[in-house]
């Protein structure tokens, strides 16, 4: 077992406790201890098979631990909570097609039971938040990946959460839409002190976006190490990935995920 | 065009009928020469015995198939998502199912007795199942992810129902309707013919016992007819509500 998160004083907002997680016989997390603090970004890297996506699920209460805790706010977490936010990758699959862009948005507000009348306002200002402003009548299947997956983060934002979990949320997409979409998740976690989690396997991402990451190794899945990002904050696609520490970072992520690649 | 091209051998058909029995000089107590089958349809058509008798085999086959499909769609979104209760009422649902609706009226004769009633409970019974079946396979096939959804935005049990599975299985549910629907009068006139003494299916029989065979035939090519719009009617319904659905196998 690594014990390699800060202080365990109860400061953290999520945590998770040496915990295990099984499928049958196959061992997919082993004694995983995690903190995540209050306004920090998180991100995750590993090879595949090092339990990216159960940690995240493990995190969302949408699992429970086999052996250890999760807790949340300094309580158990064992189910899913409005309180934290999940961005799945499969951003088709996540929303409602029959509903508009608006009624989708709608749904975490309904759920909420935030009144009718309320509903039209924090609608609109939540998709032109995520760029959606001329799109709040079109159907998931009228946009392209990159605005499906604007419209989930919509929704998500729509709960008020206190943790927004993404799981690789803009791995099917293509460069340009997914360097456009990481400001804007800067931008969105910078002005809501959301505190974020987010599963990838773009090294250059994780580095570009996060406070810490936290690096997984494979069978079964435990921390293996925990890299600080000293990077200056507004980042900048150019200029932050030009500078050194960037590049030091690429250069320690990509010799660690190396040595799994046989 | 297609139409037309279609009706061709229907119609040569009928035409080498009227002259074969014109050939013959048809004399019989179980065929009619087209002319007459023709001429007594229309007279039916112009009284209102036909039109009584059509009415009480919709009446009752459509309230069995109102009862049948309403039971069946809330069994089977219920079943879709408690699998446990779906498995725990498999071998019930398995024993039932095969057995033949028709098989039923003896005992339904002697709860309900002849009439509307009787009609009405083999026709839920017969669609009962086809549409629980289908609507459990609808739910069952609903994207899990949206199940996770539905948790992560911690959605009520009642709200799950209402926002995710019936909008996502209502254009299954409708094509299950649409099948409900045929069962439904072949059904229907199943049980008229073996016991219940109204609506189309009596009539049938009426006419074929009293050996009017252009009447038992009139009858025949207006039942062939109700069916084929009562198809027609919900294929047409159901590209209008769900477009998505348009050129799906029917």
């Amino acid at each position: 077992m690594t014990k390699v998160m800060g202080p365990a004083d109860g400061s953290g907002l999520l945590q998770i406790q040496s915990a295990c997680v099984s499928f049958g016989a196959v061992e997919v997390l082993a004694g995983v201890d995690l903190e995540l603090r209050k306004g920090e970004f998180v991100c995750v890297i590993g090879p595949s098979g090092s339990g990216k996506t159960t940690l995240l699920r493990l995190l969302a209460g949408l699992l429970p631990p086999t052996s250890g805790s999760v807790t949340f706010r300094g309580k158990a977490h064992t189910k899913p909570s409005r309180d934290v936010a999940i961005v799945f990758q499969d951003y088709a699959n996540a929303l409602l097609p029959w509903r508009t862009a608006e009624a989708n948005v709608s749904l975490a507000l309904e759920a909420a039971g935030v009144p009718r009348a309320q509903r039209p306002a924090r609608i609109r200002e939540l998709l032109n938040k995520v760029g959606l402003g001329n799109s709040t009548q079109k159907y998931p299947t009228e946009m392209s990946g990159g605005m499906q997956q604007r419209l989930q983060i919509a929704r998500c934002l729509a709960q008020e959460p206190d943790v927004l979990l993404m799981d690789e949320p803009f791995g099917a997409l293509d460069a340009m839409t997914r360097q456009k979409l990481q400001d804007e998740v800067l931008a969105i976690v910078a002005e809501s002190s959301v505190t974020a989690f987010f599963v990838t396997h773009d090294l250059e991402e994780a580095i570009y976006l996060g406070d810490r990451i936290i690096a997984l190794e494979p069978n079964p899945g435990r921390v293996c190490r925990v890299f600080d990002v000293n990077l200056p904050r507004p980042r900048n696609q150019l200029s932050t990935r030009e500078m050194p520490e960037f590049l030091r970072l690429r250069r320690e992520l990509f010799d660690f995920i190396q040595q799994f690649e046989q | 065009m297609s139409l037309l091209r279609g009706l061709a051998i229907p119609a040569a058909l009928i035409l080498l009928w009227q002259g074969l029995a014109m050939w013959h000089d048809l004399q019989s107590d179980t065929l009619a020469a087209p002319r007459e089958i023709i001429l007594a349809l229309g007279a039916a058509l112009t009284g209102s015995t036909i039109w009584k008798d059509t009415a009480d085999t919709f009446a009752a086959g459509g309230l069995g198939l109102a009862l049948g499909f309403g039971l069946g769609a809330a069994t089977g979104v219920l079943f879709g998502i408690l699998p446990p209760l779906s498995r725990l009422m498999r071998v019930t649902v398995e024993l039932l199912r095969p057995l033949p609706s028709i098989s039923i009226v003896p005992i339904a004769l002697l709860i309900f007795g002849f009439g509307y009633s009787l009609e009405i409970a083999i026709v839920a019974f017969a669609t009962y199942f086809p549409v629980l079946v289908l609507t459990e396979n609808a739910v069952r096939q609903i994207e899990p992810r949206l199940w996770e959804v539905a948790r992560a935005l911690d959605l009520s049990f009642a709200a799950r129902v209402i926002k995710i599975v019936v909008p996502a299985v209502v254009p299954r549910l409708f094509v299950a309707l649409r099948l409900a629907a045929g069962i439904a009068l072949i059904v229907a006139i199943t049980v008229e013919i073996a016991a219940n003494p109204m609506g189309l299916g009596a009539r049938l029989m009426q006419a074929s016992a009293s050996l009017r065979p252009a009447d038992m035939f009139a009858t025949l090519f207006w039942v062939a007819y109700l069916g084929w719009l009562l198809n027609w009617v919900m294929l047409r319904l159901q590209g209008l509500l769900f477009p998505a659905t348009r050129g799906a196998p029917r």
